[in-house]
């Protein structure tokens, strides 16, 4: 083990497209999207639950579709197109699938809904009438521990509904 | 470039593997090398090796001609993984084993093992060598289905099958020189072979396999004229059930020749106490995927369901 | 009722579902430093000595401490204060923490505890219940409780056990293992602390900002007074933020030492080690019955692996045999409860504290006795049902109770009755009951349990409470209440909840306890408030509902000047008269029956659950759909811990301290779950509300298990049922062995005699004074 840690880490500036808005940043080559996100561009709507790939918690859009931003390095995603819950709303009005998470009490605690609406968002993208095996097997890689998944398998098929 | 860089670089394609390791310090390296550039192309026989497991599971293609390699493809992980994994990642993934997949804080508490700054291996720690465990979905299939990967390395281009990628041994898994990137996998596109993958886990998603059987085969008149049977998460590599496949030939696909064969298939597999749940119920289980595999690829009972 | 009983969105969704939702980890107030605790890699050792110069000398680091420079006990119950934020004596499992860095970035504060150099004596670690017993091969665990390991015994015998035997027809005795789980919440915990003014305050992810509060003046030797603790938006508790934690503590000394913002979130590994989980119990009963299935005495005796500390182990040792009269009619009963220290982390609360393992021993035990005397499980169950309004025999007061209706349900709804007979296709029922609320508080005290307070000005209505929203949607409980005493909407009634300043005292989000207890505090508040508009408004020669809220506001404000009120809950002192009844009182109790439904492969041992029935008596739902959302959530974990979740361990360490290994059930293996509310309006409760987070989780691994029995003819005696369990209990059955996979035996443990307490008199009641 090192008794003394080397600072000079290697950084590098990179124009992000996140939620349709262009930034450059000045990050550490290794830090992740994730961490990216949270702590240099203050979207702190993307959550964490493991932060090694295991738990779906962190999930945002890469061009339209979900992966998991704390095994991605910024780097790999420079000039495509990254979605987070931020830009889920269009302005004030939430998209079909926000709202039905809020009336039909698919959110609990909350924590890992950004990443499964966001999976929601690119299943439904996809197929805009999923039945309710189709829309398991596109959110089976979302853990949540509060609802039981029943209310937000509901909540999915209600935003579908009204967004045909 | 990689070989310049020796050990301390790593190739990295989707990162699914290699992150959450780097994070877990079981990889200490300086440089990671993206390949970015491989192709991501899905064709009539050849899929570039970075094609996302996703798009290889959905391509009608793909689906159509080897139904097992979508399958697999399909099978590993979860979603939003496959979305980023690709395929020559999945042929490459390193060996797991629960006493090696651990941070270091962990590993140091436990002792480090073989694999990963100690000398024994901690779940045979009187044997010499490491039981890491082969835990690819798609590699045993792509060997099943006669696959051959290009390897592009310093010393120019060249076509080894996919069988002949792997070695049994936890830590020196791979049987290619480390500077050389699998770049594309060609399966064997035969008429009429037909193929599927049962995996074994213990939840629907996310979970690497704990057993599972690829099995290709092609029928004359119902008669099994040629069939390969590779094992999954059995073995420091895919297994292939040498001794099933030859019992088959000739065979039509009864109640009685499918359990011979799952019981010849399940002989040389030989996990160990290093994954989920107990290894001697995984034992048991190889026949059984065997089996849901045969009769899911037979014209007797298709459609049953692993 | 106006907005009571509709299905209302809870007041924080939009929060919620947008990102906006602050939880502790995304504050980052400026010059925040990032705290990294360096833990214990052996789980018994003394410690010798500790270098910290190394790694205070790495550029970035601000602090480091270690156990000298907090060395005040602390623990969640009053009576064992066995923890340090960090130990510097004793590191007592693989995960204590021992010293902390604070550091301009994560990397250089994990580089820092490398850095650290800590020599230890290693001891033998004690892993078992059976090991805890004997006696210790090098040294005890902790220095209080004994013999040996054990920490704390109980022995309560109620009425005539003995005699209750002898009129039995049929007696039977099992014994049964519930291995432990976590809660897993998604959200890691995390805590900021700054110092500023001489005054510590700390957001943190917690369940219990009041105790939390309590347990950082202890330790910091501060005034409560000059600490401030607020409830960050919560990821997700289930009793695993329940106890004040570590890393709370090193953040605030932190803060005060460094004079900038320090921040600590766990990693997932070390949410692992922080547990506070279900305790693995093992257990023994006997139980005495008519030929026709009365009870007449049952005996149960539990055995409960503690990890390393107190946490919250004597209550949940006391819970292990608390509410098994509360289902069942059981005319005399006696308890012998044991918990042990073990090298593993502490075992605590969750979801369900301390009832689940012998909820399910007792569902499954009465099952078998039904076997052996030829009876319906069901028809047995159902006529030893507790009645409403009555005493158990250990004194525990039942108002409401909805068990017949509920069983009904299910029944009705699964064609329980009617079911196919077939090979590898099962069914099973179970019940439960829970408390909402612990009638006693943790510490001794004459205070309300809850408090409220409601401002009105202008129209607008706040309301201000300690109660912690951990997601189960208790700001919305708040403001439906409130909302419906004034006529108005839960969106118009602002909240300002779990903030040790501003907000008047909650004891915080376990034992089901805020609906109740803060519920009827909000209501008292609420009637006030509107009989104060009301008054107002009735002097202007109006009536209140004619008049617009902004318009009473301003009459009453005229009136009265500044319009606030207040309500508090204490809950009725109904505890029995003897040592050790503070635990199991609850001002009214939940009920749930359930029926699972699952085919069960004879060949794997692979279980496939189709479908779960759920009947829950929620007393009144005042939301429905957040009662569903708990109930379904209750029935998700139930199953998680009845199939797959199991803390296990392995020479010393944590298995598998990782989401990966840590079988969390996904999308796909969630069965549909059929859900009914049933509502017996509880004479107490808020608008007669009771509780719904925890009782519903109980009935489902007893129901799985008959259901494994149904399906094919083994009883699966031990929590999870694994497939080598079953294989290995179909194995048994076909060598003519007892078909069973569980405990062969329940180890002698030398209980100490039981306190012999009479019953309660036959005419005391519910409704009988206070005791």
């Amino acid at each position: 083990m090192k008794e003394e840690v080397e600072r000079d880490i290697e950084r590098v500036v990179l124009a992000l497209d996140v939620n349709d808005e262009k930034r450059a940043v000045l990050v550490p080559v290794h830090k992740t999207l994730l961490e990216v996100l949270r702590e240099d561009m203050q979207l702190t709507g993307t959550k964490h639950g493991c932060e090694l790939g295991e738990c779906g918690t962190c999930t945002v859009l890469i061009d339209g579709k979900p992966q998991l931003s704390c095994l991605l390095l910024p780097v790999q995603v420079e000039g495509r197109s990254i979605t987070t819950i931020e830009g889920m709303a269009r302005g004030s009005e939430l998209h079909p699938l926000q709202s039905a998470f809020a009336e039909l009490g698919a959110a609990q605690c909350g924590y890992c809904s950004p990443g499964i609406l966001l999976a929601a968002k690119s299943l439904l993208e996809g197929n805009a009438r999923p039945s309710r095996d189709e829309i398991k097997e596109a959110l089976a890689g979302n853990l949540c521990r509060c609802t039981g998944y029943v209310k937000i398998l509901e909540a999915v098929e209600l935003a579908s509904e009204r967004m045909r | 470039m990689a070989a310049d860089l020796g050990p301390r670089a790593m190739f990295v394609a989707g990162g699914t593997d290699l992150f959450p390791k780097l994070k877990r310090r079981q990889f200490e390296i300086d440089t990671v090398i993206g390949l970015d550039f491989l192709s991501r192309e899905i064709g009539d026989g050849t899929i570039g090796a970075g094609a996302t497991l996703a798009d290889v599971s959905q391509d009608e293609h793909v689906k159509k001609h080897f139904a097992g390699y979508a399958e697999a493809a399909g099978l590993v992980s979860s979603p939003p993984l496959r979305n980023a994994g690709t395929i020559g990642g999945n042929l490459c993934v390193d060996t797991r084993c629960n006493y090696y997949d651990m941070t270091y804080e962990w590993r140091k508490a436990a002792g480090f093992c073989l694999k990963k700054d100690g000398d024994i291996c901690l779940v045979a720690p009187s044997s010499p060598r490491c039981w890491a465990v082969s835990s690819s979905d798609t590699a045993p299939m792509a060997m099943a289905l006669g696959g051959v990967v290009t390897l592009v390395g310093p010393e120019g281009d060249r076509e080894v099958p996919v069988a002949a990628l792997y070695q049994d041994d936890g830590i020196e898994y791979m049987a290619k020189q480390p500077a050389e990137v699998v770049t594309s996998l060609r399966l064997d596109a035969s008429a009429k072979r037909r193929s599927a993958y049962v995996k074994l886990r213990r939840r629907g998603s996310i979970d690497f396999p704990i057993a599972g059987a690829a099995v290709a085969a092609v029928f004359d008149a119902g008669l099994v004229a040629d069939c390969r049977i590779v094992l999954s998460a059995v073995a420091s590599h895919p297994l292939e059930a040498s001794a099933a496949e030859a019992f088959l030939k000739g065979k039509r696909l009864d109640d009685e020749t499918v359990r011979q064969a799952g019981e010849l298939a399940s002989k040389p597999a030989k996990p160990l106490d290093n994954a989920d749940l107990s290894h001697f119920w995984r034992k048991r289980m190889v026949r059984v995927v065997v089996e849901q595999a045969l009769w899911r690829i037979s014209d007797q009972k298709p459609g049953l369901d692993g | 009722m106006r907005v009571v009983g509709k299905p209302l969105p809870k007041v924080d969704a939009a929060a919620k579902v947008t990102g906006r939702a602050v939880y502790a980890d995304d504050m980052l107030p400026a010059r925040t430093l990032h705290c990294k605790i360096l833990r214990s890699p052996h789980p018994h050792a003394r410690i010798l000595a500790i270098d910290t110069s190394a790694a205070r000398r790495i550029p970035g680091v601000l602090a480091v401490i270690t156990g000298a420079d907090l060395p005040v006990k602390f623990g969640i119950l009053p009576v064992t204060q066995d923890e340090r934020a960090l130990e510097h004596e004793k590191a007592r499992y693989v995960g204590d923490p021992i010293a902390a860095v604070a550091a301009t970035d994560e990397e250089v504060a994990a580089a820092a505890c490398d850095a650290i150099r800590v020599e230890y004596e290693v001891l033998e670690p004690v892993m078992s219940i059976n090991a805890a017993l004997e006696a210790p091969k090098d040294e005890r665990i902790q220095d209080y409780g004994g013999p040996n390991n054990v920490h704390k015994f109980v022995a309560l015998e109620f009425g005539d056990v003995e005699a209750g035997f002898a009129q039995a027809d049929h007696v039977r005795e099992d014994v049964f293992f519930y291995q432990g789980n976590t809660h897993l919440p998604m959200e890691q915990h995390s805590a900021v602390a700054t110092f500023v003014d001489g005054k510590v305050t700390l957001w943190s992810s917690t369940q219990v900002v009041h105790y939390v509060h309590r347990a950082l003046a202890k330790v910091l030797e501060l005034p409560m007074s000059r600490i401030r603790v607020i409830g960050a938006a919560h990821g997700g508790g289930f009793g695993g933020k329940t106890d004040p934690f570590a890393h709370e503590i090193i953040v605030a000394k932190l803060a005060m030492l460094t004079g900038r913002p320090v921040k600590c979130t766990l990693s997932r590994e070390e949410v692992f080690y922080a547990h506070r989980g279900r305790h693995p119990v093992l257990m023994w009963v006997r139980t005495g019955v008519t030929r026709d299935g009365r009870i007449t005495a049952m005996h149960f005796r539990s055995a409960l692996d503690g990890g390393a500390y107190g946490s919250y182990g004597v209550a949940s040792t006391f819970y292990t045999g608390a509410l098994q009269t509360v289902t069942y009619d059981i005319p005399a009963y006696r308890f012998e409860g044991c918990r042990v220290f073990t090298n593993k982390p502490p075992c605590g609360p969750k979801r369900g504290h301390g009832t689940p393992q012998p909820r399910f021993g007792l569902e499954l035990h009465l099952e078998k006795i039904a076997h052996d005397l030829s009876l319906d499980p069901v028809d047995l169950k159902r006529q030893n049902f507790v009645r409403p309004n009555s005493r158990t025999v250990n004194w525990l007061r039942v108002t409401s109770c909805g068990l017949e209706e509920c069983t009904e349900r299910v029944l009705t709804a699964s064609g329980f009755r009617e079911r196919r007979r077939k090979a590898g296709h099962g069914m099973g029922f179970a019940i439960s009951s829970y408390l909402s609320g612990a009638g006693t508080a943790i510490y001794w005290n004459d205070m309300p349990h809850s408090e409220v307070q409601i401002k009105v000005d202008r129209g607008g209505v706040t309301v201000f409470c300690g109660a912690m929203d951990i997601g189960q949607g208790s700001d919305s409980v708040l403001a439906t209440i409130v909302a419906e005493e004034l006529g108005l909407e839960p969106s118009d009634v602002r909240l300002v909840t779990a903030d040790t300043d501003t907000t008047p005292v909650d004891l915080g989000s376990y034992s089901s306890r805020v609906t109740f207890m803060a519920g009827n505090a909000a209501l008292e508040a609420a009637r006030k408030m509107r009989s104060l508009l009301t008054e107002a408004v009735e002097a202007s020669g109006r009536k209140y509902d004619d008049v617009s809220f902004e318009e009473a506001s301003v009459l009453g404000e005229a009136r009265f000047g500044t319009l606030t009120s207040a309500g508090s809950y204490t809950p009725p002192k109904i505890a029995g008269p003897y040592k050790g009844s503070g635990v199991g009182p609850s001002p009214a109790y939940s009920y749930s029956a359930c029926v699972v439904d699952l085919d069960a492969d004879a060949r794997t041992g692979l279980i496939q659950v189709n479908k779960v029935w759920i009947a829950h008596d929620v007393g009144r739902a005042i939301n429905p759909l957040l009662v569903q959302g708990q109930v379904e959530g209750s029935v998700y974990m139930g199953l998680g811990e009845a199939l797959m979740e199991e803390q296990a361990f392995r020479k010393g360490l944590h298995k598998w301290p990782s989401m990966l290994e840590y079988k969390s059930p996904t999308f796909l293996d969630m069965p549909d779950v059929e859900t009914f509310i049933v509502e017996t309006v509880d004479p107490e409760g808020p608008y007669g509300a009771k509780e719904a987070g925890q009782g519903p989780l109980l009935p489902v691994p007893p129901a799985l298990c008959a259901a494994v029995h149904d399906a094919l003819g083994i009883w699966i005696d031990e929590i999870p049922v694994t497939p080598e369990k079953v294989l290995e209990a179909l194995r048994r059955k076909e060598k003519g062995e007892p078909a069973r996979y569980g405990p062969p035996t329940f180890p002698a443990i030398p209980y100490p005699p039981a306190i012999k307490v009479e019953p309660p008199p036959k005419d005391l009641g519910a409704q009988a004074p206070s005791i």
